[in-house]
């Protein structure tokens, strides 16, 4: 490597700070150095990663309303620019940014609503597989269903929240000015399952965060159904084991 | 070029000397439901690097009835920095997958340290830097198995340190490496007026026998810091007039060449997209016919 800095060492480190000088040798035709010529490159790669940022997080920007949303996204791609030719993996870092905000400090449920709409883009983008058909657990003899493990499908992901991520990303995102009543005290669980290429959010019923999370993390049945039972008492089976093969969350038994 | 034995897709990978567009997801239903209205389709390559879902369905309904183009924004072929190992394994892939008919990428960098700042920065233009550019275009065409096609770029600003002009450089690098071109004759207007250069001189002088693909967009009017126009290349509205005027020269004297209007901001509607590209098959229609007529 060259001792000296390249162009691309002052250049690029312009490009994110206005308080960085336009670097020399940046010139116009007339050979004179140019500003407002770099500052079209400025402007380019801040407004690009904004875009990619509203595009991702469109409950956040209905949220917190356009003119904030973009001073925040603004404030995120300058201090975590992208690290990958590849936008569509760009913004997962923004749900943790959000919650160490300070100004949006009296706004705690933000960071998970980012959370679901970051899950969201994973799962659309996932590998494609079918998921698994309801007539292979249906085909187990009863007594081994207790042992049965599932393999996740991979678009699946399970989010928990202390806040109603579920309905505040239905209300800001996908059914925008529907004007529900939010009560902001019930925490949910959502599944994310993208069993063909449409993503679909779960709310989740009592129990369930407890029961998916132990599927997910390789549990038998019978053992997932004896955690959420224990940890509420409201926890219902069958319904459960229906959403499970109704959204399509696992690919197949183990 | 290798023969293939199981031709996986429908249509043909040869990309004809006519019209096609950048490929939008929102055009794809009237695309796939309607008569066919342009010849091929190009698509940016880092749209299509997730794992499946969605946008590998439709490529793949789209690549089942037209041409493909494939092309990169993101590989950083004038970066000072060495070639993203697991992004060219990315290209290399996509070209197998979907076997376009032309793949190309830009003479820009976009990716430094570990910065990468999606958009396409300018290179300076001397022995070190043609060196580099050759170096990486080596690397591309080994790992991904194929010819490229290098874009020549729309720039605001020019390096006092530039000692080679930008046909020269271009030419070199095609020379040294076997690269083809992909002549985007909206660059050359939108660079040649930002930089105070005759766009016509450009056109005479750039080795248009290397050219397999033209691009043709929109670019916004602005003004630099002493009032003089600058052109930014925002692909955002219809083909200018005067990028017309270039092209029909071009396609006048050199015959038809695969043409591809781009327009990736403000997306219109499809059948305004689908006049772009006829506007762009009637000039390699004429132009066409005139060198059948030679030939007879």
């Amino acid at each position: 490597m060259p001792a000296s800095r390249g162009f691309s060492d002052t250049f690029g480190d312009a490009l994110l700070s206005a308080n960085v000088p336009v670097p020399e040798g940046v010139v116009g035709p007339d050979g004179q150095p140019a500003p407002k010529r770099f500052n079209v490159y400025r402007n380019n790669v801040v407004v690009s990663l904004c875009e990619a940022m509203a595009a991702t997080y469109p409950a956040i920007q209905n949220l917190v309303g356009e003119e904030y949303f973009t001073a925040l996204a603004r404030e995120f791609v300058t201090q975590h620019p992208p690290t990958s030719a590849v936008m569509l993996w760009y913004g997962g870092d923004f749900p943790s940014f959000i919650d160490a905000f300070p100004p949006l400090a009296d706004y705690p449920y933000l960071g998970d609503v980012a959370r679901l709409e970051w899950s969201w883009l994973v799962s659309y983008h996932s590998a494609d597989a079918a998921p698994l058909d309801p007539a292979v657990l249906g085909s187990l003899p009863t007594e081994e269903l207790p042992e049965a493990r599932f393999q996740a499908h991979p678009a699946t992901q399970l989010l928990s929240s202390l806040w109603p991520i579920h309905t505040l990303v239905e209300a800001n995102r996908f059914s925008v000015g529907s004007n529900k009543p939010v009560d902001m005290a019930s925490g949910e669980a959502v599944l994310v399952t993208r069993p063909d290429v449409d993503v679909a959010l779960t709310a989740l019923r009592a129990g369930g965060d407890v029961f998916f999370k132990a599927l997910l993390d390789g549990e038998a049945l019978g053992s997932a159904a004896s955690m959420a039972l224990e940890a509420n008492e409201g926890f219902d089976l069958s319904e459960n084991l229906a959403d499970a093969l109704k959204t399509g969350a696992f690919a197949a038994l183990m | 070029m290798p023969t293939r034995e199981n031709e996986p897709f429908g249509a043909d990978h040869v990309i004809p000397a006519r019209a096609g567009v950048g490929f939008k997801p929102e055009h794809a239903p009237e695309i796939l439901s309607r008569v066919r209205s342009v010849s091929f389709f190009e698509v940016h390559a880092e749209n299509y690097m997730g794992a499946g879902g969605a946008p590998h369905r439709i490529l793949e309904a789209i690549r089942e009835k037209y041409p493909l183009s494939l092309h990169g924004v993101g590989l950083s072929i004038g970066g000072e920095g060495p070639l993203d190992r697991e992004h060219l394994a990315r290209l290399k892939s996509l070209n197998q997958r979907y076997e376009p008919g032309l793949f190309s990428e830009h003479l820009a960098w976009s990716t430094h340290d570990t910065t990468f700042f999606n958009d396409l920065l300018p290179v300076p233009y001397t022995r070190e830097t043609l060196n580099r550019v050759c170096d990486h275009i080596d690397e591309v065409q080994d790992e991904v198995g194929r010819q490229m096609l290098l874009e020549n770029p729309s720039t605001y600003v020019a390096f006092a340190q530039s000692t080679m002009g930008e046909i020269e450089f271009i030419a070199d690098v095609a020379k040294r490496t076997g690269c083809g071109l992909l002549l985007d004759v909206n660059n050359v207007h939108v660079s040649c007026t930002n930089h105070e250069r005759s766009a016509a001189d450009y056109l005479h002088d750039f080795p248009m026998e290397l050219v397999q693909e033209i691009h043709l967009g929109g670019h916004a009017p602005d003004v630099d810091d002493l009032g003089r126009p600058l052109l930014i290349d925002a692909h955002d509205r219809k083909v200018d007039e005067q990028v017309w005027r270039l092209y029909e020269d071009v396609i006048t004297r050199f015959g038809p060449i695969p043409t591809l209007v781009e327009w990736d901001n403000d997306v219109p509607n499809w059948p305004v997209l689908v006049e772009e590209a006829q506007a762009a098959d009637a000039i390699l229609s004429r132009a066409g016919s005139t060198a059948l007529r030679k030939a007879v």
